[in-house]
């Protein structure tokens, strides 16, 4: 194993990271915010890879433009499913396995609604115009795609930091996230801060699927692989630890390109042996501190 | 008290017709295709019954479930398959021995953490066990499966094997319905409703969690087990979440805070998928809205509302 085959590694599983980043960091959200477990948000990811595909495939838009415009409707959509639905059952008995079997049913309704529109076939979607080639230093080459994928992950990272930290709209939300009720009381109208922040977490999913899709093909499974490793993610991280789910993605991501690169039969495999180490020992996730309960 | 026991007599004679009703399928069809869907009716109907043991009566939601499930069908499966048909009864006691052994240890993690870290807890164990089959495909077949599962000696009959499952599949229920409403079953109640009360009362929560998993777990994988010498195949999708997303949506469908719901649920599942599922390839779009329909506006079950309906509108001295 040499230098250059660390580094190509490496930068492998940082792309595979910022994905995941940015489809778990909005799972993470919504159940800090809402307590809500949508279990949906890999469909979520998966018609933002097919609008991406849309808008610039078929459409001819702009890779940047199609990535936006696929931002704006997917938030939209979601925030569509929160209003109509999932608002429906806040409180009610039994609550969580009502929100896991609703946004189950999602999962069902959206990938039939995709092959009903798209097909069963595989797409594919062309990386963007400036960003086909490889960066080349030394003897190690870098697809200029994959360093692009991890430049917007990081300006992401700052840009939502900087929401939640700084922002009065982001300060609401993590307030909502410690007490709703009071929150209400203060005159903060809390269930639309929910559906917004249901309407960015989706947009930030679809925008990974958009992102996603010139490196892996577009297909109506997409959704519940991506799911079951946000899931890993989030629980890794600690459910609605933001900074957690940037760790854990990173963490799954490296595994899972070196895992490819040695195993790749069992690399999958890798990442639910953390999964399950983490939970014997910290169930609370790695990157929180323990709480009183 | 004459109220209660009539009730208890309406009880029996009502399950006295459905099992009388399944019992003359073979007599009155001897279409195998109709046969075939009577037995996936009961089969599914104790795998929903099972989970909603842990669901609906201990509040435990697991989607993990197919685990034990797939771990009945494939001891059933790998033994035929390697040693013979004549060891596939040796098979299913296998399975559910493993079951026992497999859920009790996994419950002793799984357990350690609540709500919605059990449920993905769960999932991820059975998706890992789905992982495993499908790419150990010397060992187990991967995608392909084992086909040719052919019960031994009498069972091979159609009917002789329809009744087997017929009278293992009420003896279970029969059984899971004394545990719900034994004292276990009260404390099982408990724990959903105010664990630090069951805490007080000197009993251990946690230990009746993981009774109760082992107990779900083993009855899953009869039904596994049973299912492999219904369709005489399996298949790694025995394994795969959405076959414990279905025992989910049949109890949810059925009702969960009825006993009997979820087997009334698979019934109706398995039918409409039947009717309308061979029909067209978007299955999974009506059962979503149907499903999305009944979360949001009948969260109940048809077993649920039905009875509540009879509440309202049945004679007075009912409701007393």
């Amino acid at each position: 194993m040499d230098a250059s085959f660390f580094f190509t590694q490496a930068v492998s599983g940082l792309t595979i990271a910022t994905l995941l980043f940015l489809v778990a960091s909005g799972l993470t959200l919504i159940f800090g915010v809402g307590k809500v477990f949508n279990f949906a948000h890999g469909s979520f990811y998966m018609i933002g890879a097919y609008f991406g595909y849309q808008f610039s495939a078929v459409w001819g838009a702009n890779f940047f433009l199609s990535l936006i415009l696929t931002g704006i409707c997917v938030g939209l959509v979601g925030m569509l499913m929160e209003f109509l639905f999932l608002r429906r059952i806040y409180g009610r008995a039994n609550e969580g396995g009502f929100q896991i079997l609703l946004t189950y049913c999602f999962i069902l309704i959206i990938d039939d609604l995709v092959k009903l529109i798209w097909g069963t076939e595989y797409k594919s979607l062309a990386r963007p115009s400036g960003f086909q080639g490889a960066f080349q230093m030394g003897d190690i080459f870098i697809p200029t795609y994959n360093l692009l994928i991890i430049g917007i992950g990081v300006v992401a990272v700052i840009l939502a930091w900087w929401i939640l930290a700084h922002t009065r709209p982001g300060r609401v939300a993590r307030a909502a996230a410690v007490d709703r009720e009071t929150v209400g009381v203060l005159g903060v109208n809390v269930p639309l801060t929910m559906t917004v922040v249901f309407g960015l977490a989706t947009a930030m999913g679809g925008m990974a699927g958009t992102l996603a899709a010139p490196l892996r093909t577009v297909t109506p499974g997409a959704g519940i692989e991506v799911i079951i490793d946000s899931l890993i993610v989030v629980v890794i991280g600690g459910m609605g630890n933001f900074w957690g789910a940037w760790l854990g993605a990173i963490l799954i991501g490296e595994v899972n390109a070196f895992g490819v690169a040695f195993v790749p039969k069992w690399a999958t495999l890798f990442s639910f042996l953390i999964l399950v180490i983490v939970l014997i020992f910290k169930p609370e996730g790695l990157f929180t501190s323990r709480k009183v309960r | 008290m004459t109220n209660n026991a009539a009730r208890r007599i309406n009880a029996t004679a009502l399950w006295g017709i459905v099992l009388l009703i399944f019992a003359l399928v073979p007599v009155f069809t001897t279409s195998a295709y109709k046969i075939n869907v009577a037995s996936h009716i009961l089969v599914w109907g104790l795998f929903a019954v099972s989970f909603n043991m842990l669901w609906g009566i201990t509040g435990m939601l697991s989607f993990g479930q197919a685990l034990y499930y797939g771990l009945g069908a494939y001891s059933v499966g790998l033994m035929v398959e390697h040693m013979g048909s004549g060891w596939f009864l040796p098979a299913i006691a296998l399975g559910l021995v493993m079951a026992i052994a497999l859920s009790f240890l996994l419950g002793l993690l799984v357990i350690r953490v609540g709500g919605v870290y059990f449920t993905m807890l769960t999932l991820a164990f059975a998706q890992l066990a789905w992982q495993i089959t499908f790419k150990w495909y010397d060992f187990t077949g991967g995608d392909d499966g084992i086909q040719g599962i052919i019960p031994p000696g009498i069972l091979e009959n159609r009917a002789a094997y329809y009744y087997f499952v017929l009278v293992l599949v009420f003896l279970s229920i029969w059984m899971l319905k004394r545990m719900a409403y034994s004292p276990f079953g009260m404390i099982l109640r408990c724990v959903q409703q105010n664990p630090d009360r069951v805490r007080f009362l000197g009993r251990r929560v946690r230990r009746n969690q993981l009774r109760v998993y082992v107990v779900s777990s083993f009855f899953a994988a009869l039904a596994g087990g049973l299912m492999a010498g219904v369709d005489s195949s399996i298949h790694t999708d025995m394994f795969f979440w959405t076959t414990s997303g279905e025992a989910i949506l049949m109890s949810v469908l059925g009702g969960i805070n009825q006993f009997f719901g979820p087997f009334i649920g698979a019934a109706v599942f398995i039918l409409i998928e039947d009717s309308i599922g061979a029909r067209t390839e978007f299955w999974p779009l009506i059962i979503g809205s149907i499903m999305l329909i009944m979360v949001i506006l009948f969260p109940k079950g048809i077993v649920g509302e039905v009875l509540r309906l009879k509440a309202r509108f049945g004679k007075n001295d009912a409701r007393r």
